[in-house]
């Protein structure tokens, strides 16, 4: 077995250092009835090039997004990761470290989490962001928490714009912890107005820009409305990339910002692992969930990093921690920053501005088809369509065409018949002009 | 005349007529290490005995601060929050944490004496 | 003057500085600045292709200011961050016996396979239709998973073991208010991980600690009395965190079920038993699985994680959202709370879970098979005891063996030297080894627990316990100086904790302007 170093005379030698016959000896304290005694039901072991097949076999199973047009959103975004990225986060030396908690010897992981904490407050316009959350949809939930926890209030307002799989876990949580949440219905022809929704029992609003229909909007006088009734303004973001064309949550007033960070050096990889951001103002960093870093000095006086405010963690307050999170997205945060910072200033506003062009020019193409409506024409990256007809199917029809043509509403809101014909579509950078044409002749083909 | 008064959670009251000073005891202090923050309750806050009061921070703890007899918060100290250490450097004094009028003096009764407190810190060693 | 020379001079005391040399470099030791020190000033890390002309749509909503990002090429990114690695100790460089984290040997094979293009290139929301390949590794992942475990039922998207837990404790929860029962009560392990006890709370559940007996094993009888109505679960880790068996864990398993409540097994440690012991025949009702522990997917510096979390058939009915089930057409995904999946509690996360762990997890199951996995118990177990049975007369056991797949010590040995288990971990930094988890389980005092795993070689174990027989000796003979210095050959010394969280410093800033002296 090629990952198990000892060898049979090394286990005999490590027995008699024990003093005990068998290493089953080392099991006696196992319950006879539940010692197995045999090898399980499973296969056995295999070499590289078995379990290489094998799963190679599986991958060649599915479509990748890449092989084909493919216009893909709702909160994960393919875009283009370079090279630079993938190869250094495959360093053993940041790959296969734990969480840094001794920090002589994990300077590298402490040092690039601040980068990362200091590059989410920069581009959400926030104070201070932490080491990283799972995703973006359970930031949100924990965003919606530490509002509660900051107020003292129970009650939250959620945006019929936020993702679907967002107010979802939002929901899930606020069963259990005993929260409540008012949920405006989604609805992508009107502009909501949630500032009639805040009373004094309100401990947060949340809502999402560019929201999940695409349009992009100024959450100014809702953030006023909701401070002038002592609630928090919580801003979620799906693709991170858009903070590169529009103005930031923090400069709209938002008091939290929950986001999803895969745009930036992540692949889609089915949905996870992704990364998630989450940022906010100093004054509620001691209520803020997750691991932070912070710059100190040594015992020499050199500048260095630590873990700080741990008080706030589960592994000292227990029960009474701001959020019972441990592991986060380390690696992917890693993969984030490297990114970042091969874009810097000028990539990360131009990789914007392409995005928003692509976008643009797809929205005119498809515009253009008989039957299809433009439903937002304010929007960043991601725009929605309504169809003459259901969009699942078409969507279906095209995959059989070669193209996978976005996301039908329906997939995620199966409930509610109104939305079935309205399709969300995506471009970013990795779409050419020519996937574009082709997405909507074999559109206007399929209708 | 000030008495000061202790309870079995280490916190001290210096009790003047009706107001009292309350902070953690030098004990504590030592026991959490060198305190990083300490939220302090605002003015007029009401406290009951026993119930959390304020809170304590170390980098490697955190403990909550009772009150130990019910009263109305007059003062937190403002000194705390930038300067946390106070707590190490001066527990019984500087390092106080809030001042409140006493409602009920006949609480003063359950708490521990000078000797009492010593008698209770020396067992836990 | 750039920001990064200013740095560098704060840091030097005098032309030499506290490094020996005038760069501040020490010989391997490359000191690194931000990448926001750096005159950025005119570069760019790449080449984006040529913007198409189109309608611009964002009117009023345009961002105004600037970010304040700084503009680097490729090579000095490159060269950034793998200066910064080379301040990392990690599993590839050496013996990382943190206890309870499980840090083993992470296969290169495993990353191959998670980034082939069909696995890493497929959008969660594709038609069911082109990633069946995807469907069919969860559906596998999860048949090992419910193989190993002995359990019928697997809810696959919790991104870590503590998101884990909080989807094993809503399971319950949902449970009970099925039954129409109020229990607002978890009874927690006091040896437990803190996430434990954060979850419970996290969950609306008030939180009881169990206490450990003298053998470094719950309290039956304490437990029993505990027990009532209104305690909706147990949380217990078994292997527990002292590295032991629960001798009594049947009995605590039928108590805690005659009391109407549940047993949640904290998979932590499951590492210990893998291939030897199903969950199920211990009575578990649910338990989380750190596939970034048994499953050697990387830790990553702090993640991504997967904690799968397998369900009793009580308790698999409330799984969340989203299931992938065998469908006519092949594989499907129930994304909805109908039909099968009509209780269940709702969702976790965004999409289907954390697709890259499982398939690196797969890959490990694969390479290993029924009796690779049985071997790798075996050998962790063997390693463990190894190093009991060689330190046991230097340090100080708090309980009697055999351990399971690690050994815990407490600080009597050090008692009366001067010197803290804080101490002997620093040393062993400067010895080149990684230290292992301190003071870390609370039920015993000054704690040092030591998890090898079954991928360290016994020369190294041997080098180890060498090591670390030398420290308790230098401990003993007083040497407190060199213990209180430690570590000094590491790229910083100890850090000042306290300044950290006495004035947080979170991000960098831009360097203020000089403040004009008006009045002259």
């Amino acid at each position: 077995m090629r990952y198990l170093p000892l060898t049979d005379v090394e286990r005999q030698d490590m027995l008699a250092t024990i003093g005990v016959p068998s290493v089953d000896a080392l099991f006696c304290d196992v319950p006879k009835a539940a010692w197995r005694d045999k090898p399980f039901d499973l296969p056995p072991h295999q070499g590289e090039l078995q379990v290489e097949r094998a799963l190679a076999k599986l991958a060649a199973q599915n479509v990748p997004a890449g092989s084909v047009p493919s216009f893909l959103g709702a909160g994960v975004y393919r875009h283009h990761v370079p090279a630079t990225v993938d190869h250094i986060i495959q360093r053993g030396e940041f790959m296969t470290s734990y969480t840094p908690y001794q920090p002589e010897v994990t300077q590298g992981t402490l040092q690039y989490l601040f980068e990362f904490q200091t590059q989410v407050a920069l581009i959400t316009g926030m104070d201070v962001a932490n080491a990283s959350m799972y995703d973006g949809a359970s930031a949100t939930a924990e965003a919606v928490m530490m509002a509660n926890r900051v107020t003292r209030r129970t009650r939250a307002v959620i945006s019929g714009g936020l993702h679907p799989h967002y107010r979802e876990t939002t929901a899930t949580h606020a069963h259990f912890a005993g929260f409540t949440i008012e949920q405006a219905a989604p609805n992508p022809s009107v502009d909501e107005d949630l500032a009639a929704s805040i009373d004094d029992k309100t401990s947060c609003v949340v809502v999402q820009n560019p929201d999940f229909f695409g349009r992009v909007r100024d959450y100014s006088a809702l953030a006023e409305a909701a401070h002038a009734k002592g609630a928090l303004l919580v801003v979620v973001v799906n693709e991170i990339v858009s903070l590169g064309a529009i103005t930031p949550p923090g400069e709209m007033g938002a008091d939290i910002v929950a986001a999803e960070g895969q745009s930036i050096g992540n692949p889609l990889t089915f949905g996870g692992p992704h990364v998630g951001l989450f940022a906010t103002r100093d004054k509620y960093v001691r209520q803020m969930p997750g691991r932070l870093v912070g710059q100190t000095v040594d015992a020499d006086g050199r500048r260095g990093w630590v873990l700080t405010l741990s008080t706030r963690e589960q592994h000292i307050r227990r029960e009474k921690a701001t959020s019972n999170i441990c592991t986060n997205a380390g690696l992917c945060a890693l993969a984030f920053t490297i990114h970042m910072s091969l874009l810097g200033e000028t990539g990360f506003v131009g990789l914007a501005a392409l995005n928003h062009a692509h976008a643009s020019l797809l929205a005119d193409k498809l515009a253009a088809v008989p039957g299809v409506t433009l439903l937002n024409d304010g929007f960043f990256n991601e725009f929605t369509l309504a169809l003459p007809k259901p969009a699942a199917g078409v969507v279906e029809a095209l995959v059989r065409t070669g193209v996978l043509a976005g996301v039908p509403v329906s997939r995620l809101y199966p409930d509610r018949p109104e939305l079935a014909n309205l399709l969300l579509v995506a471009a970013t950078e990795t779409n050419t002009e020519a996937d574009m044409d082709e997405f909507a002749a074999k559109l206007q083909e399929v209708l | 005349m000030s008495t000061i008064h202790y309870t079995k959670s280490h916190e001290w009251i210096r009790v003047d007529g009706d107001t009292a000073t309350v902070g953690i005891t030098a004990h504590a202090a030592e026991a959490l290490g060198d305190v990083v923050y300490v939220e302090v309750p605002a003015a007029g806050k009401a406290l009951s005995k026993g119930k959390e009061a304020a809170v304590v921070e170390s980098v490697k703890a955190a403990s909550e601060v009772y009150a130990p007899v019910s009263g109305t918060v007059t003062e937190g100290n403002p000194a705390l929050a930038d300067d946390p250490a106070l707590v190490n450097k001066d527990a019984m004094g500087d390092g106080w944490f809030f001042k409140l009028t006493v409602s009920d003096q006949s609480e003063l009764a359950d708490l521990l004496d000078q000797a009492a407190y010593d008698a209770l810190v020396a067992e836990s060693h | 003057m750039n920001e990064w020379s200013k740095a560098i001079s704060n840091f030097t005391t005098d032309k030499l500085g506290v490094s020996g040399t005038y760069s501040g470099h020490r010989g391997l030791q490359i000191e690194e600045p931000l990448l926001f020190e750096r005159d950025s000033e005119g570069r760019c890390g790449v080449d984006l292709p040529e913007l198409p002309k189109a309608k611009n749509r964002l009117g009023a909503h345009a961002r105004k200011g600037r970010i304040g990002l700084p503009g680097i090429s490729e090579p000095e990114i490159v060269r950034h961050f793998t200066r910064l690695s080379q301040k990392n100790y990690a599993i590839d460089t050496g013996l990382y016996p943190l206890g309870s984290c499980t840090m083993k040997h992470n296969p290169r094979l495993n990353e191959k396979m998670a980034r082939l293009a069909g696995f890493a290139d497929i959008h969660p929301l594709q038609p069911v239709s082109t990633v069946q390949g995807a469907l069919a590794v969860i559906d596998q992942l999860a048949y090992w998973l419910k193989v190993l475990t002995g359990m019928p039922a697997v809810a696959m998207s919790p991104a870590a073991g503590a998101h884990g837990e909080l989807c094993g404790m809503m399971a319950i929860r949902a449970a009970h208010d099925a039954r129409g029962e109020t229990r607002n009560k978890v009874l927690v392990a006091e040896s437990a991980h803190g996430t434990n006890p954060a979850t419970a709370a996290a969950c609306g559940f008030t939180v009881e600690a169990v206490p450990a007996n003298a053998r470094g094993r719950v309290d039956l009888a304490a437990m029993k009395a505990q027990l009532g109505p209104d305690v909706a679960a147990v949380m217990l880790t078994n292997p527990n965190t002292c590295g032991l068996f629960e001798t009594e864990i049947r009995e605590i398993a039928d108590a805690v079920h005659a009391a109407g409540a549940y047993f949640y097994c904290d998979g932590a440690n499951f590492n210990a038993i893998v291939g030897r012991v199903r969950p199920a025949d211990l009575g578990v009702d649910v338990m989380h699985i750190n596939l970034h522990k048994t499953f050697s997917t990387p830790h990553g510096g702090g993640g991504p994680g997967a904690g799968p979390v397998v369900l009793a058939a009580a308790l698999a009915p409330f799984a969340p959202l989203p299931w992938v089930v065998h469908g006519k057409n092949g594989f499907e995904v129930l994304e909805k709370a109908e039909g099968d999946a009509a209780q269940a509690f709702g969702r976790l996360k965004g999409f289907h879970g954390q697709m890259g762990m499982f398939v690196r997890a797969l890959a490990y199951m694969m390479s290993h098979g029924a009796d690779g996995l049985r071997q790798v118990a075996s050998d962790a177990v063997l390693n463990a005891n190894y190093i009991l049975a060689s330190l046991k007369d230097d340090m100080s056991a708090p309980f009697e063996g055999p351990c399971m797949h690690e050994a815990l010590f407490d600080d009597r040995f050090l008692k009366d030297t001067g010197v803290t288990t804080l101490d002997i971990a620093k040393a062993l930094i400067d010895e080149g080894f990684h230290p292992m988890t301190m003071y870390f389980p609370l039920v015993v005092h000054g704690a040092l627990l030591i998890e090898p795993t079954e991928t360290e070689s016994k020369a190294t174990l041997d080098r180890f316990i060498g090591v670390l027989k030398a420290l308790a000796a230098e401990a003993k003979e007083g040497k407190v100086e060199k213990f209180r210095a430690a570590p000094t050959l590491t790229p910083r010394r100890r850090l000042d904790e306290t300044g950290a969280a006495r004035q947080p410093i979170l991000r960098w800033t831009p360097p203020k302007e000089p403040v004009r002296d008006t009045a002259e």
